[in-house]
């Protein structure tokens, strides 16, 4: 064996000397390339057909540093540039242009028709009289039913329990295996205003009914990030029983009023300022992010919040007239997948941008 | 007021009671109500037209009033008491030679006789969906509701229906099939009649032969369809449901011939242009749609802006004024190739002269 072994280790040997004399005879040749590898790459850059691209280099090192060295470039170009602006711009002084306005998703999109102006007269007409209109005129106080889809497991459950710690005067119910046609006119005859029902996939909550008592509208909603409330980080204390002010963002659209007049109406007219405690529905390209907050001033400046959870994020998958009927009822909004996104359907505030 | 609704080529009710006229060459909308006496019971159940020159239109409001518009001064002409809120929201409106047809949910369709008091009555059932004249034989109508098979009723001997639909035979399970008709319409020259029920069913109906169950059947979509309208090429009919899908059947196979796109809430009311391959459509989504029949492609769109906010727009039901279309399709030719514009003049205006006379006509005062 040993035999054996010696010639091997001897091969080994030899290889790697035979290796090692190339790569001796080959550095020479390569490190005056690597040297004026600036040089040859401008020259390069003039010999090469236009359409070379770093891409073709097939050794991979080589192709490294020629991507590093072409970007430090640009860089330097781009640092170069802006200082030069600002020279300009400091030579000018108040003569200076105004500066570009930087493209950002929210100022691409395209205006929406919908948007309601505040103060047209048939919109403030409409919502005076419309179902959510016995609310807002103090009629009513808000009640809801707080339930589930049929045998509800971990998540859920606990989503639901936070919820109504959420939502004052709400009432969390087991299902048991019951119709929502058939929950509804109980609800009706025990003045309910909403009935909220929680749905799950794989014990993950994942939908919400929202149904406005007693007669609609009914909204359906699609949850996603579900975080409860032990999830959290730097969360607060439990929230206490006072009555939280709402905060609507973007609600702005005709549909976005309707959603946001459904879920203002969720919660009590006269919040309790001691409480100290908001609930916040943030519309952002037809995505809602709940988040529920306690505030404290700090100064006349300054405010601290600390969440208290849990927070969900709510996207609008239909809006039906009357209560639950998914099978009679008429929509009045159903989201549908666009084929071009420039196609412009009404959503809260439709995500649209212009065509380039 | 009075150019303004000249201009106005597409009229439409709303679920707050206020009439508007969209004009689409201009692309304007106006209301024609008074903003500060709006009330909920004045929402629009049912729209017809109250004279065939199509200068007046009728509304029937929820509160049971049926009210004139003049579409040439742009003012409420009339109104008259013609029930109330316990019979029901109108069904459907008509009119025949100077007397006023009306049809409630009860199922108590009235003939109103200009000048007298007597009204004569009949009973059609109760559950009434939809009430329809026939245009070319103005005594007839028909009706249909749920649980309520279509009936043809002539108006000139009311005490008996002259067809009555029978169900269709009992499925594979053998349980009798619901009856719900949504909508009929007349199929000119023909004499048949196509219905569309809130079970997804499209079926026409052929009285003039002795089988009483539809000659033809076929179902689009699942969800309940709720109005239907006539092109004017006679073999089609366009459906919509209450999730805004809309679709051309064919009424040779009952085959789909194609889907329009773009709406995003239940329709409501679907008016084919009697001459032209347009169709407007609107519904609870607050738009206003108007889509070429050829090519399905939407070639205007109004979302009023106010109505919306007004009116919720769901209570919508609107009537395509032939002429004014027209006018505007004038306008969008001029934009485009010449000679295709002379091309497409030529043959638009052959089938509809009455109307484009019209037109020239009502461009005239709007100068004035």
């Amino acid at each position: 064996m040993d035999f054996i072994g010696v010639p091997v280790s001897e091969d080994t040997t030899n290889t790697k000397n035979k290796v090692k004399k190339t790569m001796k005879r080959q550095k020479p040749f390569q490190e005056p390339v690597d040297n004026g590898s600036v040089e040859e790459s401008e020259s390069a850059g003039s010999s090469f057909p236009p359409t070379f691209s770093l891409s073709t280099i097939k050794n991979k090192q080589r192709r490294h540093l020629m991507f590093m060295k072409l970007k430090q470039e640009k860089r330097k170009q781009k640092l170069e540039l802006r200082k030069k602006r600002k020279k300009e711009r400091d030579a000018l002084g108040d003569k200076a242009p105004p500066k570009d306005v930087p493209k950002t998703i929210e100022n691409q999109r395209v205006y929406d028709e919908t948007t309601v102006d505040p103060e047209d007269e048939e919109v403030a007409f409409d919502e005076g009289t419309d179902e959510f209109s016995a609310y807002f005129n103090k009629l009513t106080n808000p009640k809801v039913l707080i339930t589930t889809s049929d045998r509800p497991r971990g998540r859920t459950v606990r989503f639901c329990e936070q919820l109504a710690t959420v939502i004052p005067n709400a009432h969390v119910y087991y299902r048991r295996g019951l119709a929502l046609k058939r929950i509804i006119p109980q609800c009706v005859s025990r003045n309910f205003t909403y009935l909220m029902v929680i749905n799950e996939d794989r014990k993950v909550p994942n939908g919400m009914v929202l149904c406005h008592l007693p007669d609609g509208p009914t909204a359906h909603f699609k949850v996603s990030s579900v975080r409860l409330r032990k999830e959290m980080k730097r969360r607060g204390k439990d929230p206490t029983e006072h009555h939280p002010e709402v905060i609507l963002n973007n609600f702005s659209t005709r549909l976005g009023h309707s959603i946001g007049r459904m879920f203002a109406a969720l919660f009590p007219h006269d919040p309790h300022f001691v409480g100290r405690q908001v609930a916040t529905f943030h519309n952002q390209r037809d995505f809602i992010f709940f988040r529920f907050h306690r505030y404290i001033f700090k100064n006349e400046k300054r405010v601290g919040i600390q969440e208290l959870g849990p927070r969900f994020t709510l996207k609008l998958r239909s809006l039906q007239k009357g209560t639950f009927d998914s099978k009679f009822g008429e929509y009045e909004w159903v989201h549908k997948v666009r084929i071009k996104t420039y196609l412009g359907l009404t959503g809260l505030r439709t995500v649209e941008f212009k065509a380039e | 007021m009075a150019v303004k609704s000249q201009l106005c080529s597409v009229w439409v009710g709303s679920e707050t009671g206020i009439l508007k006229g969209v004009s689409l060459s201009k692309k304007q909308a106006f209301n024609f109500c008074e903003m500060s006496c709006l009330t909920r019971d004045q929402e629009v159940c049912t729209m017809a037209w109250g004279d065939p020159h199509e200068t007046e239109v009728l509304i029937g409001c929820l509160n049971g009033r049926v009210k004139t518009f003049s579409t040439e001064k742009g003012i409420f002409t009339e109104s008259r008491e013609c029930g109330d809120l316990s019979q029901g929201r109108f069904t459907g409106l008509a009119v025949m030679d100077s007397s006023l047809i009306t049809c409630v949910e009860s199922g108590l369709l009235k003939v109103w006789n200009e000048g007298s008091s007597n009204t004569a009555e009949i009973n059609v059932g109760t559950g009434v969906c939809r009430m329809r004249q026939n245009p070319s034989q103005r005594h007839h109508v028909a009706t249909g509701g749920k649980e309520n098979p279509l009936k043809l009723w002539d108006l000139q001997r009311p005490d008996k229906s002259i067809f009555t639909a029978k169900n269709v035979a009992n499925d594979w399970l053998d349980l009798r099939v619901p009856v719900w008709v949504r909508d009929i319409a007349f199929i000119q020259d023909s004499n048949k009649i196509v219905t569309c029920t809130g079970h997804h069913q499209v079926r026409v109906y052929d009285p003039s032969s002795p089988q009483r169950r539809p000659v033809l059947e076929t179902q689009y979509g699942e969800y309940p369809l709720t109005t239907l309208s006539l092109p004017a090429d006679q073999a089609s009919v366009v459906v919509g449901n209450t999730h805004g899908q809309l679709a051309i059947l064919d009424l040779r196979k009952g085959l789909v011939r194609g889907c329009i796109k773009g709406l995003a809430g239940g329709v409501r009311g679907l008016q084919c242009h009697p001459s032209l391959p347009v169709l407007a459509s609107c519904g609870l989504d607050r738009f206003l749609r108007v889509h070429s029949l050829k090519d399905r492609t939407l070639q205007h769109k109004v979302h009023f802006p106010s109505m919306l906010c007004g009116s919720d727009t769901a209570g919508e039901v609107e009537e395509v004024k032939a002429e004014e279309e027209e006018d505007e399709d004038e306008v969008w030719d001029s934009m485009e190739m010449v000679k295709e514009h002379q091309g497409k003049r030529a043959t638009c205006e052959e089938p509809s002269e009455a109307s484009g006379n019209r037109v020239k006509r009502k461009r005239k005062v709007a100068k004035q």
